[in-house]
C-alpha cells in the first residue's frame, strides 16, 4: 500500500512509520503544521508543532530514508479543534481537543488528503488495534492498557478504519523506546507529551482566559446560597474542587465540588461530594465503529481518555441518542465530555455526554 | 533524478569542484604574513580578480561573504548605518515588493529596530517596478532617503528588473543603489560599473561555485558601516577569514559561466520555452507568470513560473517528487509551511492562485529529457492534484 505515516516529531509516530515501512508499504511521512505560529527554537518552549518537533520528524524521515513533507492543516485546525475548544468552554461544557483533532483533523482532513493524493492508508502512533471482523474491520483497545488510546479514536467509522494502520497497537511503551533506540531513531528519549498541545504550559485556565476573556458571575451552594463571585469559570469542570477561590468551607467543614455550570448566567453551583454522584448519563448521538447497537445492550462506558470503564445498560432511542445506566453511582461526569462504549476490548461506539443526573431525579 | 530547481541551487561545475579540491588540501591564512598565508593570499587575490572581471567590477570592489543573505545584510544595514550617520533625516528605504527575504527582512528589522521607515515599490503584473515610480518617490522627500534596493532578477518569476535605470534615478537625488543579483549572476551578463550601482550581491552556489560564499560588490567611493567586526579583512567592511578554497572555487565558476553565457543562456531559454510551451498546450488553463517575452532582457532564461487553477502547489510538489522530479513552489518557508508567495501578491494574483504556482528552474547539466519527463506526467499530476484540492473545498463548504 502507499501509505501517510503522520511524524509529530514524537516517538511513538517514528516506530510506527518505521514497522509500516518494515511491513512493504511504500511510505511517505507528513509532519501536520498545526499552530499558525510555529515556535521557534528561541522562545524555549516546548510544545505541539514547534520548529523542534517539525526537525524531529524529518529527521525520523530521513533515518527511514523516506520522504517527508509538511502539511499545513493550521487553519483548519484553528477552526475545528482550537475555537471549538473555547467555545465548549465557554457553553460550560467540558471539551476533549484530542477526540476533536482526530475527528475533524487528523482521519477526516488528513485522511481525505491522503487518499485524493492517491495513497491507500494513514498511519500513526496511536496505541490502539484495529482487527478483522466478521462485519469489516473493529477497534479494540490497545494490548498496552496504560497507553490504550481507544477512547480518543472511538469516532472513527468503519470506512476510516479501513484505511488506518495503528502498527502500535501490540506493542508496550517501553518496547517501543527500545526499538527506536535500536533503529537509530533520535526521538528514543524523547519525554512524552501529556498536555494540550496548544497549552504547552499546562494552564488552560490562563489560555481560556486570554480567549474568552473576562466573563463574571456567582459561585453558589447547592441551595442558591452565594459564596463567591468570580471574573470568569474558564476551564472549569464538573466534579472540580480547587482553584476556585472559594474560602468559606461548608457547614459540616466539608470540602464542595463543581456539581454544574450554567453557561448563560456563569453561576457555578457547588456541593458536597455525595451530590456529585450520578447514575443515568443522557447522550447526543452516537457515532458507531462497525454495526449500530443494539437497545438495552449491557456494556462498558468510559467518559474520560485516562479514566476506568465501568459496566453499564445503554439504551438507544429512535434518533440514535444513548442514554446509559450505571450499574454504580459515578462521581463528575460533565456534559461535553465524550462517552465511548466498550464490548471487552472492541469500541461500539461513542457519543457526547449532554447531561448526568442520579437515578432518583426523573428525566427533565 | 529529473533536478528543475536550479534557481534553489545548480549542482557545481566541475572546474570548480576541482579547484575548491586542491585549496582544502593546503594550509595557510590568507591574512597570515608567512610563506604559507602568502599563498592562500594569493590564491584569494586571484580569485578576487577573476570574480571582479566577470562581474565589471574592479578588485578592489569585491568584498567576499558567506554568501547572498550576508552581502544583502551587510548591504541594506551598512548602507542605511553610513547614510543614518552622515545626516539622521535619513530613514527610508526604498526598495520593490518582490525582493527576497534576505532584503525585505533586513528592511523590516531596520524598521522595527532602528527607525527605519520603509518604502515598498509596487510591482505591474509581470513582476517589473517602474523607474518613474521610483523617481515620484524619491521625489517626495529626497533627503529623507537613505537607500534604494531593486534586484536584478526574481528569483520566483524570474522578471529583470530595469536595475541600470533605477540606479540612475537615485542618483539624480544622490542616494546610494543596491541591488540583489543572485539570480542573475549566473545568467544574464551582470557588469557592476557599467549598471552604474553601488553595490550588488552575487552567491557562488546558484552560479555553479560551492555553497558558503559569495560577494558584495562595493564601488570604490561607496561608505558602508561594517555589519562583522573582528580581523578587519576586506576593506575593514567584512571581518572573518578568508576561506581561500570556497572563494577559489567561486571564483573559476564565475569564470566559467561567463565564458559560456551566451550559449547557455540560448540554450536554457530553448529548454524553457520548449517545457512552457508543453505544459500550456497539455494544461490550457495553466497560467505563465511573469514577463512572458522569452528574451533575456525581459526574463531569466532559465526560468518558468506557471499557476495551476484548482491545484495546491504543495500536492503538485508531492506528486512530482513521487515521479523524481524535483521543482519548486517558490515561496519561502516557515516551519516548512508554505505561506502564499509576496511576489505573486505584489504581481496581483489572489492568494489561492498564488498557492497553486510551481516554479520550474533550468542549469548548466539541463537537458531535454528532462522537459520530457515533466511534460510526460504533468496531466495527470494536474488532475490529481485538482481532485485533492476539490475535496479539501467540499470539505471547508
Amino acid at each position: 500500500m502507499r501509505v501517510v505515516a503522520a511524524l509529530s516529531g514524537g516517538v511513538d509516530s517514528a516506530v510506527a512509520a518505521a514497522r509500516a515501512v518494515d511491513a512493504g508499504h511504500e511510505v511517505v511521512g507528513v509532519h501536520l503544521a498545526l499552530s499558525t505560529h510555529p515556535q521557534s527554537f528561541r522562545s524555549g518552549a516546548r510544545g505541539c508543532c514547534s520548529l523542534e518537533d517539525s526537525r524531529d520528524a524529518r529527521r525520523v524521515a530521513d533515518v527511514l530514508d523516506i520522504p517527508f513533507y509538511v502539511w499545513d492543516f493550521a487553519e483548519r485546525f484553528r477552526v475545528d479543534v482550537l475555537d471549538d475548544f473555547v467555545a465548549e468552554y465557554a457553553a460550560g461544557r467540558t471539551p476533549n481537543p484530542c477526540v476533536r483533532c482526530n475527528e475533524r483533523i487528523k482521519f477526516v482532513a488528513v485522511l481525505e488528503r491522503a487518499l485524493a493524493l492517491d495513497f491507500d492508508a494513514i498511519c500513526t502512533g496511536h496505541y490502539a488495534r484495529i482487527v478483522p471482523g466478521d462485519e469489516g474491520p473493529e477497534l479494540h483497545r490497545a494490548v498496552d492498557h496504560a497507553k490504550d488510546q481507544s477512547y480518543v479514536l472511538a469516532m472513527l467509522a468503519p470506512h476510516q478504519l479501513s484505511r488506518v494502520l495503528f502498527p502500535l497497537g501490540d506493542a508496550v511503551k517501553a518496547e517501543v523506546r527500545a526499538e527506536a533506540d535500536r533503529r537509530g531513531l533520535l526521538v528514543a528519549d524523547k519525554p512524552d507529551s501529556h498536555d494540550i498541545c496548544f497549552i504547552p504550559d499546562g494552564d488552560t485556565r490562563g489560555f481560556l482566559q486570554r480567549h474568552v476573556g473576562e466573563r463574571p458571575g456567582v459561585i453558589v451552594d447547592e441551595s442558591g446560597a452565594e459564596l463567591a463571585r468570580h471574573d470568569g469559570a474558564w476551564g472549569v469542570t464538573v466534579g472540580q474542587r480547587h482553584g476556585l477561590g472559594v474560602g468559606t468551607p461548608a457547614v459540616d467543614g466539608a470540602p464542595r465540588y463543581v456539581l454544574s455550570i450554567e453557561p448563560v448566567t456563569r453561576t457555578v453551583t457547588m456541593g458536597p461530594r455525595e451530590l456529585l454522584s450520578v447514575t443515568v448519563i443522557e447522550c447526543g448521538s452516537a457515532t458507531w465503529c462497525g454495526p449500530a447497537m443494539l437497545d438495552g445492550s449491557r456494556r462498558d462506558v468510559q467518559w474520560r481518555a485516562h479514566g476506568e470503564s465501568v459496566s453499564a445498560s445503554v439504551a438507544v432511542d429512535r434518533a440514535g441518542q444513548l442514554s446509559v445506566t450505571l450499574d454504580q453511582p459515578a462521581e463528575a461526569v460533565a456534559p461535553g465530555q465524550t462517552l465511548v462504549v466498550y464490548d471487552g476490548s472492541r469500541v461500539v461506539g461513542s457519543a457526547t455526554v449532554a447531561a448526568a443526573r442520579p437515578a432518583e431525579l426523573a428525566a427533565p | 533524478m529529473h533536478y528543475l530547481d536550479h534557481a534553489a541551487t545548480t549542482p557545481m561545475l566541475p572546474e570548480a569542484m576541482a579547484a575548491v579540491q586542491a585549496e582544502l588540501g593546503r594550509v595557510g591564512n590568507p591574512s597570515s604574513v608567512h610563506a604559507a598565508g602568502r599563498r592562500a593570499r594569493r590564491v584569494v587575490e586571484e580569485s578576487r580578480e577573476t570574480v571582479a572581471a566577470s562581474f565589471g567590477a574592479r578588485p578592489s570592489e569585491v568584498v567576499f561573504t558567506s554568501g547572498g543573505t550576508e552581502a544583502d545584510n551587510l548591504a541594506i544595514k551598512g548602507l542605511y548605518w553610513s547614510r543614518q550617520a552622515a545626516d539622521p533625516r535619513r530613514v527610508r528605504i526604498i526598495t520593490s515588493s518582490v525582493e527576497h527575504h534576505a532584503v525585505l527582512d533586513p528592511v523590516q528589522w531596520l524598521a522595527d529596530h532602528e527607525g527605519a521607515v520603509l518604502d515598498l515599490l509596487p510591482v505591474d503584473e509581470r513582476g517589473r517596478v517602474d523607474p518613474e515610480e521610483l523617481r515620484r518617490r524619491i521625489a517626495q522627500e529626497p533627503g529623507d532617503v537613505a537607500l534604494v534596493s531593486v534586484m536584478w532578477a526574481n528569483s520566483e518569476v524570474g522578471t529583470v528588473q530595469p536595475v541600470a535605470e533605477c540606479a540612475a534615478v537615485a542618483h539624480e537625488f544622490d542616494v546610494p543603489f543596491h541591488t540583489d543579483a543572485v539570480q542573475a549572476g549566473g545568467q544574464l551578463p551582470v557588469d557592476f560599473v557599467g549598471s552604474g550601482v553601488d553595490a550588488l550581491t552575487l552567491s557562488a552556489h546558484k552560479l555553479g561555485g560551492p555553497l558558503g560564499v559569495g560577494a558584495l560588490l562595493v564601488g570604490k567611493t561607496v561608505s558602508l558601516t561594517p555589519v562583522l567586526h573582528g580581523g578587519g579583512q576586506e576593506r575593514e567592511i567584512r571581518s572573518g577569514t578568508l576561506v581561500a578554497p570556497s572563494i577559489a572555487g567561486f571564483a573559476v565558476a564565475s569564470a566559467v559561466v561567463t565564458r559560456d553565457r551566451v550559449a547557455r543562456t540560448e540554450r536554457l531559454a530553448s529548454l524553457r520555452d520548449r517545457l512552457v510551451a508543453g505544459i500550456l498546450q497539455q494544461v490550457p488553463d495553466a497560467v505563465y507568470n511573469g514577463d512572458p517575452v522569452s528574451d533575456p532582457a525581459c526574463r531569466l532564461p532559465g526560468n518558468a513560473h506557471l499557476s495551476f487553477p484548482g491545484c495546491e502547489g504543495d500536492s503538485l510538489l508531492l506528486l512530482l517528487d513521487a515521479q523524481d522530479i524535483a521543482c519548486s513552489t517558490g515561496s519561502a518557508c516557515s516551519a516548512g509551511v508554505a505561506q502564499p508567495s509576496h511576489v505573486l501578491l505584489a504581481m496581483g494574483a489572489t492568494p489561492q492562485v498564488a498557492r497553486s504556482s510551481l516554479r520550474f528552474s533550468f542549469g548548466h547539466d539541463s537537458s531535454d529529457a528532462d522537459v520530457d519527463a515533466l511534460l510526460a506526467v504533468i496531466v495527470p499530476v494536474v488532475q490529481r492534484a485538482r481532485s485533492a484540492a476539490a475535496v479539501a473545498e467540499v470539505r471547508v463548504q
